[in-house]
């Protein structure tokens, strides 16, 4: 079986993945001017401060739009399709694109809450998902 | 509306001359061999002598020395674009910027495609990202997730937007270069495969081969031309880079920026929409026409769907649009083969595609990088 393709942080992003293998999800955060941003970046990119720090995030977002792969890009995903990738908003501004678990994104609402998720099958990179509130 | 003193450029530099090769599956050739046919046929258009060029931008080609050995050229303006869909306008404006400070006299620009033949993918290994894990990549579904909430925010139907495809589909049976000349009705469109739905085969740009030239010059320069010069009588600029990790995405389908374009371009060239006889917009994913129309103003946001319903795009329609076929059904030109629609509208040279009285057409392209331009007659 073909592996799926494994996020290839830059040197500005690992703290987000190691972060999320010791189960928190997080989200960059400027020490100087507090804007929030993802991916994460060398400086901020409102104040252009080198002073940021991977944050604790609500975990909370809202479902902004999706797409069904009905071709796979790659050997990985061959035996999925058609599958599903959401775009959420998280709460504290930024986007950020997954997938659904435990629903498919046609039973959902433009605009609905959503809440994260992370997913720990691959024991070396945890993905954070994303599942409908309150219906877990 | 940003510092409007490039204004002055309005009807100071024109398009000379235009070429493009054939377009389809060129294995023998490459950017080289498509972009030197394409100047060839771009000087013999304009009937320049080819030693009179001092300008050369090129765009997809790779290498821009190379390209200069070949034609035998040694100017002395040089430009390379990045192989992005998005440089067209660009490189126009900044070919009309730079002949009217004389940085160069005669300004030819060169774009050559070869991905047909190298079998490009735009998506997957080729071009990793960052949310290659969860499945996403390929700059068509980041058009289908703006369509996605297009019809969820607006109400807009996949029978809405097979519009732009069956209509520029039409033109397309009408151009002798066009790769596609089969008709095609809003049926075959709903009936064709999901890509990335709500996004189909025939809401997606081709991939073929081909290379496109245009010779600028001052006006004055112009009147010593083969053919009656077509002016550039507007241009406007807006680039959205935040967010700009979801590539070829915009939350709100670059309205804000294609507006402030728009303001750019029609208060330079002094017309509005509804002076505009034919529209050339870059359509990468059909989409892409939707939002265009909203942004420039034909409709408010969110009613393109409503606007194009009946063959609005069609020539004969209110506002006949990408006559050449455009990206989906004459070639993957990335909005070169749009600029040089144009101009051949603008002097009435497209035979069955032609655009009664064609005053003022216009070309937009509406991406992270929207630009827009408008052609007159000199
Ligand atoms: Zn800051």
């Amino acid at each position: 079986m073909s592996s799926k393709p494994r996020p290839r942080p830059d040197v500005f992003n690992t703290g987000f993945w190691q972060a999320a293998r010791e189960g928190r999800f997080t989200i960059q955060r400027c020490d100087d001017c507090g804007d929030a941003h993802y991916p994460g970046t060398p400086v901020c990119p409102k104040c252009l401060s080198s002073s940021q720090s991977w944050a604790p995030a609500s975990g909370r977002g809202t479902l902004l739009s999706w797409v069904r792969f009905h071709r796979a890009y790659w050997d990985g995903f061959r035996e999925e399709v058609p599958y599903g990738v959401v775009l959420v908003g998280l709460e504290e501004g930024p986007m950020m694109l997954s997938n659904l678990v435990g629903a498919e994104p046609e039973d959902c609402t433009i605009g609905e809450k959503l809440e994260v998720t992370l997913d720990t099958s691959d024991p070396e990179w945890t993905l954070p998902k994303w599942r409908r509130v309150g219906r877990a | 509306m940003p510092n409007t003193a490039f204004h002055k450029l309005k009807d100071r530099i024109a398009v000379v001359g235009v070429g493009n090769t054939a377009y389809g599956n060129f294995p023998h050739t490459d950017d080289y061999g498509l972009g030197a046919e394409a100047f060839r046929r771009a000087v013999e258009d304009c009937g320049l002598d080819k030693n009179q060029v001092d300008g050369l931008g090129v765009c997809r080609v790779p290498y821009y020395a190379r390209m200069g050995e070949i034609l035998g050229l040694n100017p002395r303006w040089t430009v390379q674009f990045p192989p992005h869909g998005r440089m067209s306008a660009m490189a126009i404006i900044e070919a009309a910027a730079a002949l009217d400070a004389g940085l160069c006299d005669y300004a030819a620009l060169i774009y050559a495609n070869i991905g047909r033949s190298r079998r490009v993918n735009y998506g997957g290994e080729e071009s990793p990202g960052v949310w290659d894990p969860f499945g996403f990549t390929s700059p068509g579904a980041a058009h289908a997730l703006m369509f996605q909430r297009h019809m969820a925010l607006y109400g807009t139907t996949t029978r809405q937007l097979a519009e732009v495809s069956v209509a520029v589909r039409h033109h397309a049976c009408l151009n002798p270069d066009a790769v596609m000349k089969q008709p095609i009705t809003i049926e075959d469109h709903e009936a064709t495969r999901p890509i990335t739905a709500p996004l189909r085969l025939l809401d997606y740009c081709l991939i073929n081969d081909g290379a496109v030239c245009l010779i600028l010059t001052t006006k004055e320069r112009a009147r010593d031309l083969k053919k009656p010069p077509v002016m550039i009588s507007g241009f406007g600029a807006r680039e959205a880079y935040t967010g700009s990790s979801i590539s070829n995405f915009n939350l709100n389908f670059w309205y804000d920026e294609v507006q402030d374009v728009a303001r750019q371009t029609y208060g330079m060239a002094g017309v509005g929409p509804n002076d505009v006889d034919a529209l050339m917009c870059y359509d990468n994913f059909s989409p892409t026409v939707l939002f265009s129309l909203e942004g420039l103003g034909f409709c408010k946001q969110g009613e393109a769907g409503s606007f194009v319903e009946g063959g609005t795009l069609r020539l004969g329609g209110r506002l006949p649009t990408n006559t050449d076929g455009g990206h989906l059904s004459n070639s993957y030109m990335q909005g070169w083969a749009l600029n040089v629609e144009a101009v051949r509208q603008v002097r009435g040279e497209c035979g069955a595609r032609q655009v009664p009285n064609a005053q003022v057409v216009q070309f937009v392209a509406t991406t992270p990088c929207s630009r827009s331009i408008i052609y007159t007659p000199g």
